[in-house]
């Protein structure tokens, strides 16, 4: 389903990746958690070539994602390629990053309609079905500024819906929310996986991890430390690292 | 009322606030506070302004019979169309090669993105009456222009005069010029989109084009539409530099009739009252387009302020029927 291997990445001197490996089978929930700056939203944006590469490849379905291979090459697609491949992963931001000027409605029906260009019934019926799904059918003509931070990132759910992805890529959905907000948004995921949406979820949610997650993954300093179920990552961590910062967090 | 929980009247002790009790809540009134400086401020602007308006009026030199005679005179009233025609070609122009150069700015091209700054450097550099100037006198530099595969033979070519008359002329130079202005604020305004949302737009696989035309654009309005009010605004008194190319806009108009007659104050208000006028509707105009893009920008819009009379006037009505109510089952 989702394979990433041997991904390297720089930022200048920087090594942000150093040869990450994962695998993702089709209706399983990865949980990545690591400590600031380990490079686990460089990996998300990796995924979906929002972050060029250095070394190192992302298939999904067995699509390569961004490149092209010839013989023992890779060459980038074309922008317009790209964007075709980005539109069935989904990707919710920290930060939702809804387009402020358009209701939620036309939020969700936005990249259905220009992107994967459905037939526009088709699209509005699926917009109302999402928004029902994420309990927000009543707030379809509000903008996002008008909605609760839990809502908006609910909307932004919605919309990476939308795009019937293949796989949903979640960068720390929880942690611009009040506490009080995130329950709602942890909800609806909880409800994704439960219905056998493959996910990769980048969050700081320990007990999220343990309840929903199939696989738990520790990224360090570039590269990935331990992974396997969360029982055995979260309650029997093998590594020294893992314990640390298991020890911080919890 | 009997044996109150909260004494009748509370003693204030030095004028500290006396504690609230449950039984004050209905009947406590509001005071506003009051602004005294305020008042006298608006008191002294009341009687400059009265003192500006008397010097206008009843001083005879300004000679208001005249300014209301030629005011809605048909030479003036041409003018004015052409003024009008003048500023609304300049910018429709202007701002559709703007764009075009804050796009060709912002691209992955060097190449495109030099032209615009070059462009930009020129037209920006050079005095607006020079580059009319240049533009009227374009039939001394090139007689004839010719249409063709560049650099290859021609297919038909026409005299320079023919094709580019004083009119074309000025409009062009114009919008030149303009578009130089336009492309930094319609460059201004893409920079003030967040990075979030393109990210946002291109994690979704929206296609270039429509990141540009649904994503961005309509929140970059939200900047360019006051700058570009100003730009219009400057336009619309801008025209009158071309009186340089003789053409008959309004600040040559105005000229010609009273270097005819010789009452030069009375013409010239003529031409700020129609200055003022134009520029009036441009700034009410503004203000509903800003309106149109500021959508999702606050939480609710604010009134217009005809809904606002609006509202008022239907207020009053209710709190008149209300009385009348009142009085009928008081008799
Ligand atoms: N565009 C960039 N240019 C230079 N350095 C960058 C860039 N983006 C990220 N980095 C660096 O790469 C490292 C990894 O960043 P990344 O955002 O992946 O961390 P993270 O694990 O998501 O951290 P957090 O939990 O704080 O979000 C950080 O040290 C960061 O400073
Ligand atoms: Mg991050």
């Amino acid at each position: 389903m989702v394979d990433v291997r041997g991904v390297h990445k720089s930022y200048g001197p920087l090594e942000v990746l150093r040869g990450v490996d994962l695998r993702v089978g089709a209706g399983e929930v990865t949980v990545v958690l690591g400590p600031s700056g380990s490079g686990k939203s460089t990996l998300l944006r990796a995924v979906n070539h929002l972050e060029k590469i250095d070394r190192g490849f992302v298939a999904i379905d067995g699509e390569l994602i961004g490149y092209r291979r010839s013989g023992d090459r890779l060459h980038e697609l074309k922008e317009r390629e790209i964007l075709r491949q980005r539109s069935r992963i989904g990707f919710v931001f920290q930060s939702f990053n809804l387009f402020p000027h358009l209701t939620v409605r036309q939020n969700v029906a936005e990249a259905p309609l220009s992107a994967q260009r459905r037939p526009r019934e088709e699209v509005e019926e699926l917009t109302a079905e999402l928004l029902d799904r994420v309990g927000l059918r009543d707030k379809a003509d509000a903008y996002p500024r008008q909605l609760s931070g839990g809502q908006q990132q609910r909307v932004a759910i919605a919309r990476a819906l939308a795009l019937r992805p293949k796989v949903i890529l979640f960068d720390e959905p929880t942690s611009a929310l009040d506490p009080e907000l995130v329950g709602e948004v942890l909800e609806v995921m909880r409800d994704l996986a439960r219905s056998g949406t493959t996910m990769i979820v980048v969050t700081h949610e320990i007990g999220f991890a343990r309840e929903v997650a199939d696989t738990v993954v520790f990224l360090d300093e570039g590269l990935i430390v331990e992974q396997g179920p969360p029982a055995q990552v979260l309650d029997a961590p093998r590594h020294e690292r893992t314990r640390a910062f298991l020890g911080k967090v919890l | 009322m009997t044996a109150p929980s909260v004494p009748e009247t509370v003693t204030l002790a030095g004028g500290a606030a006396a504690p609230l009790g449950a039984a004050d809540a209905g009947s406590l009134r509001v005071i506003r506070a009051r602004h005294p400086w305020r008042w006298a401020a608006a008191g002294v602007v009341l009687v400059l302004l009265a003192m500006a308006l008397n010097a206008l009026v009843t001083n005879p030199a300004w000679d208001w019979p005249t300014v209301g005679r030629y005011l809605f005179a048909p030479s003036v009233l041409r003018a004015v169309v052409l003024t009008v025609q003048l500023t609304a070609l300049g910018i429709v122009l202007g701002f559709l090669l703007g764009t075009v150069l804050a796009l060709m700015r912002m691209s992955r091209n060097p190449l495109l993105a030099s032209v615009a700054w070059g462009y930009v450097w020129l037209f920006r550099s050079v005095p607006l009456i020079l580059q009319l100037l240049f533009w009227y006198n374009l039939a001394i530099l090139y007689r004839r222009i010719s249409f063709g595969i560049p650099f290859g033979p021609g297919f038909f070519d026409v005299g320079t005069m023919d094709l580019i008359g004083p009119v074309t002329a000025a409009a062009l130079g114009l919008a030149l010029h303009q578009a130089a202005y336009a492309a930094e604020i319609v460059r201004a305004g893409f920079l003030s989109v967040g990075h979030g949302q393109l990210e946002a737009a291109a994690a979704l696989g929206i296609p270039r084009a429509r990141q540009i035309l649904r994503i961005q654009l309509p929140q970059a309005m939200r900047t360019i539409v006051p700058t570009a009010g100003n730009e219009i605004i400057g336009l619309v008194k801008g025209t009158s530099v071309v009186y340089i190319m003789a053409l008959p806009e309004l600040f040559y108009q105005v000229q010609v009739i009273y270097n005819r007659n010789g009452r030069v104050i009375a013409l010239l208000l003529v031409a700020a009252i129609w200055y003022l006028a134009l520029t009036t509707v441009m700034s009410v105009a503004q203000y509903y387009v800003e309106r149109r893009f500021s959508r999702g920008s606050a939480r609710a819009l604010p009134p217009t302020p005809l809904q606002r009379a609006r509202r008022l006037l239907a207020v009053r009505r209710q709190a008149r029927a209300r009385a009348l109510a009142d009085a009928g089952t008081a008799s």
